[in-house]
């Protein structure tokens, strides 16, 4: 077993890819991942990582390299944020389509305008209906932790959709944590070598990407939708083998202090741990406040989510992202529609917040749990609620 | 010369290779110059081949699925990153050759297909990048003057006076009122060390390119001028005619850069008179006396730049 090291999370990021023993990575740099990919080249630069370094002239060409690089056989690794994701667009549909399991690390930045290079996640929720698997990770350790279980979900022939893991800009990607770093051969026993059924060979020549005529079209969309949520139970059960090889232990959905809870709090990403100190002090002046982390994403555990909000009287559901005249934030419309058919359902407040790098205290968790509370009472007026913001 | 050419003896018509990567039935036009380039720079790369192709007309005759008309491994993704995907799978190669998971000592040519369209306009950053950074793989642009697949709309390399839907000639236009973009040029100023231009009328040439293209260590560039007689209102029979007749006019000029240098591989010596050419296609029907005469100045001028450039072999 490694040593718990500080570390800034990016690097450690960095080094648990080169542990993954990627073969290629084709990127190109936008704060705040730039440290994911500029120790990575000097990984290679340095000979600790034997990959090729492909340093392409945009992100839409690190997206298109990286489908060439897995349909080829070679497992590949991109990173990006914001205005770069934005540019993959169009090519992150093609990837799961293909069944290409590229892994992406997202570092979290909000899309201009006004130009934010700071945290939120407005570059991801754009990308919700992608086809990719997609974690959000608390700390800096399940950051590392999640880069493993991506490549090793993502490959599986069961499995076959490329992954993002997403981190947040600056608040966890530019962090020093301690981190453990496992030993080599635990990730080699974790990893096995990536060897997908189909790739471009000329002893064994296949087409891919072909034209989908419409006879067949919704045909090909039907099997790669089953193909991804079969995906769900490939996820879970290389979380438990991740706990028997590393020793912890990864839901799709964290729980913290929910028995006997009528308020919970519903968050993804790093804010949880302030989240947390924000429902200890509340349980100590004696609120049954607790919170609902969801850690997987993509796709969406449905029933482990039900489960998690069960007894809750009212979720307040904190979005990083705005969806502009919708009827919430990303994270609650999809809450509020998984909750719907549920008998005896909570009731959902939804509250947008840190847009842009704007701080969320632990004072601003307590308020928001104190308006859920308030508005058991007395029906919000409007769908959600931008919070904390200056009149 | 380059010595990687040394051992090529070059395609004549008695060694020409039966192989025929591109399975004939696909869905291509009768007389399409892009299938016929198409087929023929396969013909010379042979069966040991990975094939990126642009979204255009060839990646949709080839593969409307389950019929695919590639029996070599063939990857499409988008319209404009034929050239980034073509250095993923080249990049992937050479890490997969040197950690032993693929053959060493087996040759594999990486090639990249694309149209003018996907080429010179919105894939021009993508090839530009995979050309600076130096892969070894050969981009192919099958240049028709035009986006056929969505219906005949002017890219930059559609000639200066054609008729397209997005350049139709009326009060205030007489068609295209830009000059063709000159993309063997911008390729090479990346200082490549081939680039080519070709055109099925001249199949042997073409092949014997294509070939020299791939045996290149590093990124070669040809631009194939494909005649589409749809897209130009001609004859399907009139394809070759009109392609010798491009080359003939000095039009569309035959030539190699090699690292850097210019040969020009068909001197023109007694060009025949553009309007030829133009007075066949429907694509410039409505040009008049003086369009005509202003094209020819600039044809002439554009082969005696040309001529400065080269020596000829
Ligand atoms: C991003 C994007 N924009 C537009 C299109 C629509 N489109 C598909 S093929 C094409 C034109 C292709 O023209 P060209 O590259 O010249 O090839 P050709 O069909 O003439 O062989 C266009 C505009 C697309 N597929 N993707
Ligand atoms: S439209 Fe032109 S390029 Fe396209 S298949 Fe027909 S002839 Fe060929």
């Amino acid at each position: 077993m490694g040593k718990r090291i500080a570390k800034e999370v990016s690097i450690a990021v960095a080094e648990a890819v080169k542990q993954c023993k990627v073969d290629v990575i084709a990127a190109y740099p936008i704060t705040p991942q730039t440290h994911i990919v500029e120790h990575l080249s000097e990984l290679v630069a340095n000979g600790e990582l034997d990959a090729e370094y492909i340093t392409v002239e945009s992100e839409h060409s690190a997206m298109s390299a990286c489908l060439g690089s897995v349909a080829t056989g070679a497992r590949t690794f991109t990173s990006t944020s914001s205005q770069g994701l934005a540019l993959m667009h169009e090519i992150l549909f093609i990837a799961p389509a293909l069944r290409l399991p590229v892994v992406m690390v997202v570092a979290n930045r909000a899309l201009s305008a006004p130009i934010s290079i700071w945290n939120d996640h407005g570059d991801i929720m754009a990308e919700r209906d992608i086809g990719w698997i997609q974690t959000f990770a608390e700390n800096g350790q399940e950051a590392v932790d999640l880069v493993y279980h991506a490549f090793r979900v993502a490959e599986d022939r069961r499995v076959m959709f490329p992954a993002i893991v997403n981190i947040d800009g600056f608040t966890l990607s530019h962090m020093i944590e301690p981190i453990e770093l496992p030993d080599q051969e635990q990730v080699d026993q974790y990893l096995p070598p990536f060897k997908p059924r189909y790739k471009l060979d000329p002893r064994k020549p296949i087409s891919m990407g072909p034209v989908g005529i419409p006879e067949i079209y919704m045909e090909a969309k039907k099997a790669q939708d089953e193909a991804f949520k079969n995906a769900y139970k490939v996820i879970v059960k290389a979380w438990d083998e991740f706990e028997k090889v590393f020793g912890r232990r990864y839901h799709p959905i964290e729980t913290y202090r929910m028995e006997d809870a009528e308020v919970a709090l519903l968050i993804m990403g790093s804010l949880a741990e302030t989240a947390m100190t924000a429902v200890d002090r509340m349980r100590e002046a004696g609120k049954r406040v607790g919170l609902v982390r969801i850690r997987l994403w993509r796709p969406f555990p449905l029933r482990d989510f039900v489960r998690a909000v069960k007894g809750v009287k009212m979720l307040a559901v904190i979005d990083r992202a705005l969806s502009p005249g919708a009827t919430g934030g990303p994270v609650a419309t999809e809450v509020r529609s998984a909750l719907y058919q549920v008998p005896g359902r909570p009731r959902v407040v939804n509250f947008i917040a840190g847009l842009g790098g704007r701080d969320v205290t632990v004072e601003d968790f307590e308020e928001m749990a104190d308006k859920a509370y308030f508005y058991m009472k007395k029906k919000p007026k409007e769908p959600y609620e931008m919070f904390g913001v200056k009149e | 010369m380059r010595k990687e050419w040394a051992k090529f003896k070059g395609f004549s018509a008695k060694n020409l290779p039966k192989e025929e990567p591109l399975a004939p039935g696909h869905r291509a036009c009768q007389g399409c110059g892009e299938v016929l380039a198409l087929r023929l720079a396969l013909k010379a790369l042979g069966l040991n081949v990975i094939a990126v192709s642009a979204t255009g007309c060839m990646e949709i005759i080839s593969s409307p699925f389950p019929y695919t008309s590639w029996r070599v491994p063939w990857l499409h993704v988008a319209f404009e990153n034929a050239a980034a995907v073509a250095s993923g799978v080249e990049a992937a190669l050479k890490a997969l050759k040197r950690k032993g998971r693929f053959p060493k000592n087996r040759r594999v040519d990486v090639v990249a297909f694309a149209g003018d369209g996907g080429t010179a306009d919105i894939g021009l950053q993508a090839l530009s990048g995979a050309l600076e950074r130096g892969h070894d793989f050969v981009y192919i642009c099958l240049d028709n003057e035009a986006y056929m697949n969505t219906g005949v709309q002017r890219s930059s390399c559609t000639p200066y006076g054609a008729m397209t839907t997005t350049s139709p000639p009326g009060a205030r236009s007489f068609g295209q009122m830009t000059w063709k973009k000159n993309v063997p040029a911008i390729a090479a100023a990346h200082n490549i060390p081939y680039v080519a231009t070709a055109t099925p009328a001249y199949f042997l040439d073409l092949m014997n390119k294509v070939k020299k293209a791939a045996l290149v260590d590093g990124p070669a560039y040809v631009h194939i001028y494909s005649p589409c007689p749809t897209g130009w209102g001609t004859k399907g029979e009139d394809s070759i005619t009109l392609a010798k007749l491009a080359v003939e006019t000095r039009i569309f000029p035959l030539y190699e850069v090699i690292d850097g240098k210019y040969y020009l591989t068909r001197k023109v010596t007694k060009p025949k008179p553009v309007e030829e050419y133009l007075k066949r296609q429907r694509r410039f029907r409505h040009l008049t006396e003086a369009q005509i005469r202003e094209i020819q100045e600039r044809v002439d001028a554009e082969y005696e730049r040309l001529l400065k450039l080269a020596e000829c072999l």
